[in-house]
């Protein structure tokens, strides 16, 4: 991206510092939304824009606002800074090097539901940020951005920090609004759903960063500007996360529809030392995996085409895996990961996952046969919709994809322990 | 009206009313959906996913809201994509429900086994082996072998104590979290709760002491397997062992329902014990719960210590003697005599009452009652009418609960008037001191010790009370239905006859005497007070006196001796003593003739409730061979004295009883032994919905009906009653109830030692300054030729100026009284 709209700091020094950022039309958008529109069509503009969540779902982001009944208040905007998926980092990115730009975004979330108060959830691991955003809203308190009677209007609004505690479920919306209230990290039943009863059972609009920091730039240029970036059905931009066996990870802003070709050799370099490229993950531990083959890199990266793939865009943090790796070792990893931060509310992830990991454990160390294999298809089966919230329902995605494309490194690993095994 | 909503469940149609949850509904019809984590007393949760069934519903046109028909004019049904809960889905109107499927099957089997993966082989050693919904969804619903490695089985705690009363196996705990949200919602103590996540998610306590609920014990009937266990039990039977026998709890005057459990003992001699209580589902009195104290404090009844002879004072000691010799002296006596005073305690069943009522009359002595509470008399004019339930009460209903710690006097009233004011009643609490019962009440209002006939006047029609009660009094006063709670609260007999008066002319002012869901109850300090006032019985203000001048005293299930150094000394002027008791209790050392009576364990009879609901208990266990009922006692003696009473059977005296006593016309064993069904289904067949209390076959009582009052109830007058004054080097103290005393009921069950009330006065931190005390010192607090030593604690929220003692530690207190207070060096002191 020649020109960025959320890593804007890269193109732009010191960004992160208020005076610059309003130097560079930062506020401008609030401003206009809080003095010159109504609630309701800040929410038409979002809902124009076609913006969807980024933080995973890429559930319409401006129909999501609208939900909030103006029948029960008060109203609240949470942004969910958790950021725990495996190779997701671009959160962390915006927060740090370009933070006005979310908090602006989050300002404007809550101008538009007609929130007072709004709160972010980080994860636990982002105590600096944290402090880091705790400063930038008191210099914003000061300036006059945050506060009472904002721009001589009625509208008051205040941005409170909350730090977690180290739970990747608490990313779950719901259970990240347990974890705010105070109580176990845990998803709530839903419905009802968090926008009609969320946070103290109030209507609550929860947002991931990025989608937030997009919304700046919207109000400010418009709905139509930003459909220029993109395709149709996804437009404008993302901030894809990409690592694993790349010679250039990082972040990289570019608009929905890039195909992972392009993301992956024009932008990351291609795949290190030369070797092969063998799967693509395409949301991070959530992921079906990818045969890496050539439709697939050219598979345009936005929230329909992955479909065909048999895979979803996520919140785009693309691991990429060379020949070196085996699946089966992969999807140990992964469920490993997914064991571990499971919250235990359910029968099916709880006990499922402990039991695929240990199922994986003997496939990986060599101790298994090939009944184990089939064994761990039917334990991932029968976790399928069966549990009570996406982590468990996507736990099982990294297993069943790798056991129905990737099947020789499974019956590789369960080959006699005599015979010599290419790995 | 709530509206009905209908659906079809495996092809039947089922009509209920909207709201019910689709495993409600098809357990109406039968149709019992496996759960583990899902309680009908407890909103759902949806977390162990053992109720998935597949739920379609009638498809309808985005735009015109129109339901989509099929060729042959039925709803077109849309079944979800994945199988729902059938716990956390309510009931729409045309959703169709299968839970026979090929799917539905597999998903039960499937969530089993993933139950089944984590949970210890452990039923041959099990407690819940025998009663445990996993093990019975297992052979209904699960797969016959396991595909789990046993070498990857996770191996946790086995023997952990919540505290010493619960104790917890991690290994078999399913994470349903049915004991935490018992503790939360319904008890109040959230004292236990998950910790950590995932597979290593497990129940720890916060308390100190651990689980330090007096509900404690439910958890371990909820329980969907063997995790939560009672010390009590634990290890001790296999449920199909085990006889059950229908009871009544008699340590408080709620009158829970219950279910002994026995069995036959080598260690008994061949003879059936006690192995563990168990609630028994009465919804208008206990619902499905117990207390810890009913659940735990039985073993005095099994006590080494009973007394097992009829004995004879000869000298210094005492003689065997049988039976017939005992009627035939104590005739002699009661012949003899022109002064006969019948002591009776409030935990004699209405048969034993009732005879001892027919003897003392006809030989025109006094019947008098011991107690220190008053309005017996005002209750069956006033009390509940029929078909009054706690349950039932909602937002048209104020409830006024005056002068009682009711979490401490009868914590299943509690828990029942803290749901009905969570449903919206006006729960209305006046009291001298903060209690449990604050935190759900419209209204907290306080009075100073002493003052509480005063406070309650602000009540009356046209009073002009305080401004801080103004909203409570209006709140009252425009309810559709009053009730009124009266305890014990820092009072005796005089203030407690002061304050029924009040609340009865409070009743009345209002003018709903009769009106279901309204009237007046007296917070008893024992289980059949009620019944005692109906027989009769009245307590006295100067028993002492009354003891010193009566010829004979005929003392049962009493010991005013052990409680009053006062009344001890009073009974070694009275002439001849009988008592009829269980244990040689102080009382009993003093008399002429010891009497050995049956528990309430090993006999059958009628209590009355202070709800005035009259509820039979059966003999769990047979009687030992040297002891008779009470009401046998009294017809022996009665016999040899020439009197014709019932003796025969407690079925026969009732007979009587019910000829005599105006409320209890018409009534009958028969009729008491009535049940209908009851909601929700619970028992033995499906306990793994509701747990294991068991179901009611043995009777839900009757509610008496009330009597016309004799006349006209005034209250005591708006002017406080002169405070008692504390003199120099005196404190004021006052008699509170605590649940977990010292009394002779309690104290034989060891495992509760660690919760009783200690010897020990509470007394705010500024109070104790003044006395120059600190929290843990000895003091000595001496009046009326009394004299004992008690701790001191320090409470925040006591008032100022008075002193607590509570009542059956062994201060003899038995009202509001000026108390001297000497600090006691100890050594070791600074």
């Amino acid at each position: 991206m020649s020109q960025h709209i959320l890593l804007r700091h890269r193109d732009i020094p010191n960004l992160d510092r208020l005076e610059v950022y309003r130097k560079h039309g930062g506020f401008e958008a609030f401003r206009k939304a809080v003095t010159s529109l109504q609630p309701a069509e800040v929410i038409q503009i979002v809902k124009d824009s076609g913006l969807r969540g980024r933080g995973g779902a890429g559930f319409p982001t401006g129909l999501k606002w609208s939900f909030c009944p103006n029948t029960i208040w008060p109203h609240y905007v949470v942004a969910n800074a958790d950021e725990s998926e495996p190779g997701t980092f671009k959160d962390r990115e915006i927060m740090e090097s370009n933070p006005f730009q979310f908090l602006e975004g989050l300002m404007i979330a809550a101008f538009a539901i007609q929130a007072n108060a709004a709160y972010i959830y980080l994860r636990g691991e982002y105590w600096q940020i944290g402090k880091l955003l705790d400063q930038k809203i008191a210099e914003l308190e000061a300036a006059g951005l945050l506060g009472d009677h904002l721009f001589g209007s009625s509208y008051s609004l205040r941005l409170y920090t909350h730090m977690g505690a180290g739970a990747y479920i608490c990313g779950e919306e719901t259970a990240l609004l347990e974890s705010l209230e105070g109580k176990l990290g845990q998803p709530r039943l839903r419905p009802p759903f968090p926008a009609v009863a969320g946070l103290y059972a109030r209507p609550t609009v929860i947002n991931n960063v990025e989608t937030l920091a997009n919304v700046p730039p919207i109000i400010q240029n418009g709905a139509a500007w930003y459909r220029d970036f993109g395709t149709d059905k996804s437009p404008g931009v993302k901030v894809f996360s990409l690592s694993g066996h790349v010679n250039r990870p990082g972040n990289y802003e570019l608009p929905l529809g890039t195909t992972f070709r392009e993301l992956i050799y024009n932008y990351g370099g291609g795949i290190r030392e030369g070797r092969n490229i063998k799967a693509i993950m395409s949301a991070g531990a959530s992921s079906s995996l990818i045969i890496a083959n050539e439709k697939a890199l050219d598979t345009p990266m936005d929230y329909e085409s992955l479909v065909g793939l048999g895979a979803s865009l996520g919140s785009a943090s693309v691991i990429v895996l060379d020949e070196t790796v085996n699946m089966a070792w992969l999807a140990h990893k992964t469920t490993h990961f997914f064991k571990h931060e499971s919250c235990g509310k359910c029968t099916p992830c709880r006990e499922g996952t402990y039991w695929m990991t240990h199922i994986l454990e003997r496939i990986v160390d060599g101790k298994a046969v090939e009944a184990d294999v089939e064994l761990l298809q039917a334990v991932a089966s029968q976790m399928q919709g069966k549990c009570l919230c996406a982590l468990g329902e996507f736990s099982i995605l990294p297993v069943l994809s790798s056991l129905q494309k990737f099947r020789a490194d499974y019956l590789q690993k369960v080959a006699a322990p005599s015979l010599e095994v290419e790995s | 009206m709530t509206k009905l909503v209908t659906l079809t469940i495996d092809d039947q149609q089922v009509s209920v009313p909207a709201g019910t949850l689709v495993v409600d509904a098809a357990k109406q019809i039968g149709n019992d959906i496996p759960v583990f984590c899902y309680h009908p007393k407890m909103e759902p949760v949806g977390m162990c996913r053992m109720c998935l069934v597949e739920i379609g519903r009638p498809m309808v046109d985005r735009g015109t809201g129109e339901v989509l028909l099929d060729e042959n004019g039925k709803p077109r049904i849309q079944f979800g994509p994945k199988l729902e809960t059938a716990c956390t889905t309510p009931v729409s109107e045309g959703m169709v429900v299968r839970t026979q499927t090929q799917v539905v099957a597999d998903a039960r089997r499937e969530v089993l086994e993933f139950i089944l993966t984590s949970h210890p082989l452990d039923c041959p050693i099990c407690d819940k082996g025998g009663e445990c919904p996993l093990q019975n969804l297992t052979m209904g619903y699960g797969p016959g072998q396991s595909r789990f490695l046993y070498d990857d089985k996770i191996h946790l705690a086995k023997h952990v104590p919540l505290g010493e009363l619960i104790y917890l196996d991690r290994e078999r705990c399913i994470q349903c979290a049915r004991c935490v949200r018992f503790q939360d919602v319904i008890a109040d103590d959230p004292v236990i709760g998950f910790y950590n996540r995932g597979r290593r998610l497990e129940i720890v306590s916060f308390s100190e002491p651990g689980f330090d609920s007096i509900f404690s014990g439910n958890t371990t009937d909820i329980c969907p397997v063997g995790a939560l266990t009672s010390a009590d039990f634990r290890f001790g039977a296999r449920p199909w062992e085990l006889k059950q026998s229908a009871s009544i709890c008699t340590h408080c005057p709620v009158g829970c329902n219950l279910t002994f459990n026995t069995r036959r003992e080598a260690r008994a001699g061949g003879n059936p014990v006690i192995k563990r209580v168990m609630p028994r589902q009465n919804e208008q009195v206990n619902e499905i719960w117990i207390c810890d104290k009913g659940r735990f404090a039985y073993h005095y009844t099994e006590s080494p210590q009973r007394l097992t002879h009829p004995l004879v004072r000869r000298g210094e000691g005492f003689e065997e003697i049988s039976w017939e010799d005992a009627f035939r002296l104590a005739a002699e006596k009661i012949g003899a005599s022109q002064r006969l005073l019948t002591l009776a305690g409030g935990r004699l069943s209405n048969e034993d009452l009732f005879n001892l009522r027919e003897l003392t009359l006809a030989k025109n002595g006094q019947t008098v009652l011991y107690s220190d509470m008053a309005g017996g008399d005002l209750t069956a004019s006033f009390g509940l009418a029929p078909g009054s339930n706690f349950g039932s009460m909602g937002k048209e209903t104020a409830i006024l609960v005056v002068a009682c710690d009711l979490h401490e006097e009868a914590p299943l009233w509690w828990l029942r008037i803290k749901a009905a004011a969570q449903r919206g009643a006006r729960l209305i609490v006046l009291n001298p001191r903060p209690t449990r019962l604050d935190k759900f009440a419209a209204h907290s209002l306080r009075y100073a010790y002493g003052e509480e006939s005063a406070a309650l006047s602000a009540f009356l029609p046209a009073a002009d009370g305080p401004e801080t009660y103004r909203a409570a009094v209006a709140d009252f006063q425009s309810a559709e239905n009053v009730v009124i709670l009266y305890g014990s609260e820092g009072i005796g007999l005089t203030q407690s006859q002061r304050l029924a008066h009040t609340a009865a002319a409070v009743l009345a002012g209002r003018g709903k005497a009769g009106q279901v869901n309204n009237g007046l109850v007296a917070v008893w300090q024992r289980a059949n007070d009620q019944g005692a006032w109906d027989a009769g019985f009245r307590p006295l203000e100067d028993l002492p006196a009354a003891l010193r001048k009566a010829e004979v005293a005929l003392i049962a299930a009493a010991d005013p001796a052990g409680d009053d150094p006062m009344l001890a000394q009073a009974l070694e002027e009275t002439g001849f003593v009988i008592v009829q008791e269980l244990f040689m209790s102080e009382t009993a050392r003093r008399a002429d003739l010891v009497l050995p009576v049956q528990a309430f364990t090993e006999r059958e009879g009628t209590f009355t409730s202070g709800e005035r609901r009259v509820q039979r208990f059966y003999p769990a266990l047979p009687p030992r061979l040297q002891t008779r009922a009470d009401f046998v006692v009294t017809a022996g003696i009665a016999k040899a004295l020439g009197l014709d009473l019932e003796g025969r059977a407690a079925s026969l005296v009732f007979l009587r009883l019910a000829k005599t006593l105006p409320a209890y016309a018409g009534l009958t064993y028969t009729q008491l032994a009535e049940v209908t069904p009851q909601y929700p289904i619970i028992g033995r067949s499906d306990l793994y919905y509701g747990g294991t209390a068991y179901d009611n076959h043995q009777g839900l009582g009757v509610q008496l009906p009330l009597l016309p009052a004799a006349q006209p109830v005034v209250a005591a007058g708006a002017q406080t009653a002169a405070p008692t004054a504390a003199g120099e080097g005196e404190i004021l103290l006052a008699p509170v109830t605590r649940l977990y005393d010292r009394g002779s009921t309690v104290l034989p069950s060891t495992l509760l030692h660690q919760r009783l009330a200690g010897k020990s006065i509470r007394l705010n931190p500024q109070t104790a300054a003044g006395f120059g005390l600190n929290a843990g010192q000895t003091v000595r607090l001496s009046r009326d030729g009394w004299s004992v030593e008690a701790r001191v604690e320090l409470d925040e929220q006591l008032p100022l100026g008075v002193g607590l003692a509570v009542r059956s530690t062994g201060i003899p207190l038995a009202s509001a009284a000026a108390v001297r207070l000497d600090r006691l060096t100890v050594a070791s002191a600074d």
